[in-house]
């Protein structure tokens, strides 16, 4: 039997209390910044709940509620803190008299509670991931407080340091305060700016672990899962926003496909020559309902809709020459209407190219020669090459290959281009 | 990780008696919190097994025996498919669960493409994942 109740036999406690902590933490965060207005201080106050359950817990065994006692444990040291201060501000007192009140009071009904928790949760998604930070802070800020993750495994995601990683907290906590962030949700015009907000860190944690910017390894398969947990959040909590659903949609679909981007040496594989039978079924459903639910809304697609939508052409093809490329480029035409960008352009691109022939597609492709912003992109080289190939002329292509390979950013991407410029 | 959450038949179940209001609320409420916490895949609740077959292979003959079965310990209930970072995450997800009376609960970790390793031929998983993915929307 187990050394400590609730556990099975030689469970390691530190272990439990991780789970526990991962599950918690944004709920208890959520609901110490809604009672003191302050996102960092809520944080300390959680990870202070954290630590003592660390020293407890072992011992004690994990209490039956994990989640009321650390709720209770951050309470009294949020009384105590404020109890010691000399002055307080008058806001201050009406918490510190709140938190007495909160104290005495028994746990709230779970059933109750549970709209409560969502609205706490999502005020706490667009404190996080609010514009006056900056992109870095807001993913490390969301993965802190609602993913649970520790500074640590933070860091090991983004390859950066746990000292950096502790500092663009810390800093970010202070901005929020500094700038007298509002801990609510927006409303009116200002909700579907913010929202793109929200979306973008989401998405940008996503890209992250999907297609490493930087390094050696290709993917980073467990920060794609917390990137698709917060996404399902995100649709859970706000499930009349189309594009809350078609995030969701966009990561599962192209998450579906990561066992097959990297090949058995460890290289990168383009989407056409993926063994298809390693795209994953239950991801791929899931996001095909998840993009049905978003067009259902019967709002229209928006940026993340219509990517989900072009992926899912691609999760409906059985083979790559079954691809409905015709569709695929009308989907980028209405891409490029939504949010124009030249990456767009480029892939609308190599959409026509398939759809419509090499020719079709090259001459796509010299309108965008003159872009300033593909200077030095790796892809718009190889998407010519690509095309010069298909037409045959291979002296062409291959030193279109060699010049995107001296572009590319990621060793085994740059692998990859340097064969194809080998021939 | 994925994981699937067994929950095994009790007598009520199996008679097809409703949960009571206040049980269906803490369930409901339960699934909210999975959901909104982004772990649940996907989630269903089984009829008694009196509305049941069972199917039985020997050799080339095949017997089909209706419910109800008789071992009530033994059969299902409903079953949860949760994606976690850990096995002690599902642990901790599913004692938040809203049972009582004896309840066991199973939790076994799903078995990913990969893990059959080379037993499966490319074909063989191309059709199994295809079929699975189209099954799924056409269920919905």
């Amino acid at each position: 039997m187990s050394a400590w109740p609730g556990g099975a036999a030689g469970r390691d406690a530190r272990r439990a209390i991780d789970a526990v902590w991962r599950i918690e933490s944004p709920r208890l965060i959520a609901g110490l910044a809604r009672m003191t207005r302050d996102v960092g201080l809520a944080e300390d106050l959680a990870q202070d709940a954290l630590v003592a359950a660390l020293e407890r817990w072992p011992e004690s065994g994990v209490p039956d509620n994990p989640g009321a006692w650390l709720m209770a444990t951050a309470w009294r040291r949020a009384i105590d803190q404020f109890r010691r201060r000399a002055t307080l501000r008058r806001h201050e007192r009406a918490l510190l008299r709140e938190l007495e009140d909160r104290q005495e009071a028994s746990a709230p009904d779970p059933v109750a509670a549970a709209d409560d928790i969502g609205d706490d949760l999502l005020r706490l998604v667009f404190t996080a991931c609010h514009p006056v930070l900056a992109p870095e802070a807001r993913v490390a800020l969301t993965l802190r407080m609602l993913g649970g993750l520790t500074t640590a495994e933070i860091a090991r995601a983004f390859l950066a340091t746990e000292a950096t990683v502790a500092q663009r907290i810390v800093r970010a906590k202070r901005t929020l305060a500094a700038a007298a962030v509002p801990f609510e949700v927006p409303t009116g015009p200002e909700l579907s700016e913010r929202l793109a907000s929200v979306l973008e860190v989401i998405y940008l944690m996503f890209n992250e672990g999907y297609a490493a910017t930087a390094g050696e390894d290709w993917t980073r398969p467990e920060l794609c899962e917390d990137a698709m947990r917060l996404g399902r959040v995100l649709a859970a909590l706000a499930p009349h926003e189309p594009e809350a659903h078609g995030l969701a949609a966009l990561m599962e679909l192209q998450a579906s496909r990561l066992r097959a981007r990297v090949g058995p040496g460890g290289e990168a594989v383009p989407l056409l020559d993926q063994d298809r039978s390693r795209w994953d079924g239950f991801l791929m459903a899931r996001g095909l309902a998840a993009l049905r639910r978003a067009e259902g809304l019967g709002r229209g697609l928006g940026p993340y809709g219509l990517q989900a939508a072009i992926a899912a052409c691609h999760a409906r093809a059985r083979r790559p020459e079954d691809t409905d490329w015709a569709g695929i480029t009308a989907l980028y035409d209405a891409l490029a209407q939504v949010s124009p960008s030249p990456v767009i352009a480029l892939n609308r691109a190599v959409a026509v190219t398939m759809a419509f022939g090499p020719q079709a597609g090259l001459e796509a492709l010299d309108a965008l020669a003159r872009e300033p912003a593909l200077r030095g992109y790796h892809l718009l080289p190889a998407a010519r090459g690509d095309a010069l190939a298909r037409l045959g002329r291979a002296a062409e292509a291959r030193a279109e290959f060699a010049r995107a390979a001296d572009m590319a950013r990621n060793a085994r991407e740059r692998d990859v281009l340097r064969a194809r410029a080998a021939g | 990780m994925r994981f699937m959450i067994l929950v095994k038949a009790n007598a009520d179940s199996e008679a097809g008696v409703m949960p009571s209001r206040d049980a269906l609320d803490r369930m409901t409420a339960y699934n909210q919190e999975l959901m909104e916490a982004g772990v649940l895949l996907a989630g269903e609740g089984l009829h008694p097994s009196s509305k049941g077959v069972r199917v039985r292979f020997s050799g080339d003959t095949r017997t089909v025996t209706d419910g109800p079965f008789a071992e009530t310990k033994e059969l299902l209930a409903g079953f949860w498919i949760l994606q976690t970072r850990s096995l002690d995450e599902a642990i901790e997800w599913v004692k938040r669960a809203p049972f009582d009376g004896g309840a066991e609960i199973e939790i076994r970790r799903v078995f990913e493409a990969e893990d059959f390793g080379d037993e499966l031929s490319p074909e063989t998983r191309a059709a199994e994942e295809r079929m699975r993915a189209e099954l799924e929307e056409r269920a919905r």
